[in-house]
């Protein structure tokens, strides 16, 4: 009986030969990775009285959410997060010298196809894009993981989304997941993996797919997979170490694998897509959007914060200027997305253009610093929420589009449709 | 049979765990904090009591991972929450809080707000005392019910590494 990736993942992890969805599995966990939440994190695991991982080598810990420390009281979980890190002896520790997590775990060879990796944040369903079984858990049972290497999980059931078509110019992955949240709800994979597959997930550069992946959680999907393919592993083996390098290869389901259910997505013909306040499934395309100005566009997030999307917005915001009552806040993913965007000139490009750029982190995507809103204000962003309240005020609005949508709205100070024919 | 009882606040679908624990105020001393909790539904706010309970649509916590959400509510004294579904992070978090999270397909439909509600947390029975009426939810497994029954995942930990608590 075939097994789909998330079967193969888990079944591996258990040390079973299959597994089925529904059942309750114990799995040994590959990999970890704990951004700020290690504070909370150490601290549960002190006062608990655990003095020990179970494995140093495989976590990575880092700071992404507030650097530099905009507080003293983050400053404080700073401080005490670097005394965890060297009681612990954890060797991949990057303090806020990396970028976002979700970046760093691909960049410096962290993701391995087929492999269980469990994160602090919700959005480590982003390893999906390499194959990898990415899925985000809380502190305490992160807790648990660093001293055990192993947790509870259920085998998940799993949709199979089939992309069809090529998209057309001016629209781009995150048009796609944008879509599917609003036309199958932001449940629909509630507790289930998620695969993307067919052409168009086939021709997907990396980076867009771990668009789509990075937003599967918006869907509700506990694992959001791509098949690991000849693209990913051109990606990843420039990046895993030595010793690591064996264990990447292609992984795909098996061809005879059950589906919970198949929905094909023609993208032939979709328009930019627009997610109003406040939910990421309240969607709507680009044509139907209306009037809505902007005090601010937000470029950047684990979500759309590679070197692709700031080559779109800079192609788009070259010789542009940022409209006078809109401010524009640009944040790279990772510092080697910043050094290559500085060294190709898209900085200069944004900057001319009137952007901030800021140093590479989670920025105001969380509602915690560099460009949080006021009430009455409203934000076109290329991040992942739109809730109420998390970019700042409960009284602003979050809408979220592609980098083309927020680049071309940032110069027309309104919410426009990025297409160059249309705007 | 454990069995928890209280007055009802009632909430729609989707309420994410951004509401639950704001990003704004995460480092904002309890007494700020409490006010925000659910600031979606101003009366929860103002009037919520130790020992109510939370009755909701679907995709309960549904967002970030943030373990203050469920932890929050437990702070405040909140009994349960009873959802057509939850978030999947914020249910395993409630878990390992010991809080628990009953999935209860037409819960919405069986409760006004202000409704007295009583659960038999092993079987998932969830009963309307105000209304008489009586649904079944989704029983938790073994090991999620053991984790709750040692009081979260943490004091299972304790017990597994062997440490005194």
């Amino acid at each position: 009986m075939g097994m789909t990736m998330a079967e193969k993942v888990l079944a591996r992890a258990a040390g079973r030969g299959e597994v089925k969805p529904g059942e309750y599995v114990t799995a040994k966990v590959d990999q970890v990775m704990v951004h700020e939440a290690f504070a909370a994190v150490y601290r549960i695991m002190k006062e608990a009285g655990i003095e020990r991982v179970w494995d140093s080598s495989k976590i990575a810990i880092l700071f992404d959410h507030s650097v530099p420390a905009p507080t003293v009281a983050n400053a404080e979980a700073h401080k005490l997060i670097r005394q965890g890190v060297k009681k612990f002896g954890i060797e991949s520790w990057y303090d806020m010298k990396a970028g976002i997590c979700h970046q760093i775990m691909g960049e410096k060879g962290h993701i391995i196809p087929g492999e269980l990796v469990l994160g602090t944040d919700s959005h480590s369903t982003t390893y999906g894009a390499f194959g990898a079984a990415g899925a985000g858990i809380g502190v305490s049972e992160m807790a648990y993981v660093l001293a055990t290497g192993e947790l509870w999980m259920r085998v998940p059931y799993t949709l199979k989304f089939v992309l069809k078509g090529d998209l057309p110019e001016g629209v781009v992955s995150k048009d796609i997941i944008l879509y599917i949240a609003g036309k199958y709800t932001t449940e629909v994979a509630q507790y289930k993996a998620v695969e993307f597959k067919g052409t168009t997930a086939e021709r997907m550069s990396i980076a867009s797919r771990m668009t789509m992946a990075n937003m599967g959680v918006e869907i509700g999907a506990k694992f959001a997979f791509f098949e690991a393919d000849e693209k990913t592993l051109d990606y990843l083996l420039q990046y895993v170490r030595e010793e690591a390098r064996k264990r990447v290869g292609i992984f795909k389901a098996d061809p005879d694998a059950r589906y919970e259910q198949v929905y094909e997505v023609d993208v032939s013909r979709l328009e930019p897509q627009v997610a109003f306040p406040h939910d990421v499934g309240n969607v709507r395309p680009i044509s139907e959007v209306g009037e809505v100005k902007v005090n601010q566009a937000f470029l950047g997030s684990c979500t759309n914060g590679r070197f692709e999307d700031l080559e779109i917005a800079a192609a788009i915001l070259k010789g542009e200027k940022v409209h006078p009552e809109t401010r524009l806040i640009v944040i790279p993913a990772s510092w080697r997305i910043y050094l290559e965007a500085l060294r190709e000139g898209i900085l200069e490009t944004l900057i001319e253009a009137g952007a901030v750029v800021c140093n590479p982190g989670c920025g105001p995507c969380f509602g915690g610093h560099m460009g949080v809103l006021a009430a009455g204000e409203r934000c076109i962003a290329s991040s992942n929420r739109n809730f109420k309240g998390r970019i700042g005020s409960t009284e602003a609005e979050v809408y979220l589009g592609s980098p083309a949508t927020v680049a071309a709205s940032a110069i027309a100070g309104r919410i426009v449709d990025p297409r160059a024919s249309r705007r | 049979m454990t069995v928890i009882r209280g007055k009802v606040w009632k909430f729609g679908d989707n309420v994410n765990t951004d509401v639950m624990a704001p990003g704004f105020a995460f480092n904002a001393p309890w007494e700020e904090l409490k006010k925000v909790i659910l600031h979606i539904h101003p009366k929860f706010t103002r009037e919520a009591k130790p020992g109510d309970m939370i009755v909701a649509g679907k995709n309960w916590g549904c967002g970030s991972s943030r373990e203050q959400a469920p932890a929050n509510l437990k702070r405040l004294g909140m009994g349960c929450v009873v959802a057509e579904s939850f978030g999947r992070i914020y249910f395993r978090n409630s878990v390992a809080l010991a809080f628990p999270s009953i999935v209860c397909p037409g819960v919405p439909g069986a409760f006004d707000e202000g409704d007295e509600v009583e659960l038999d947390l092993e079987s998932a029975q969830v009963r309307n005392l105000t209304k008489g009426k009586e649904l079944k939810g989704e029983a938790l497994s073994k090991d999620m019910l053991g984790i709750i029954a040692k009081g979260g995942i943490i004091p299972a930990l304790q017990e597994r590494m062997g440490i005194k608590k």
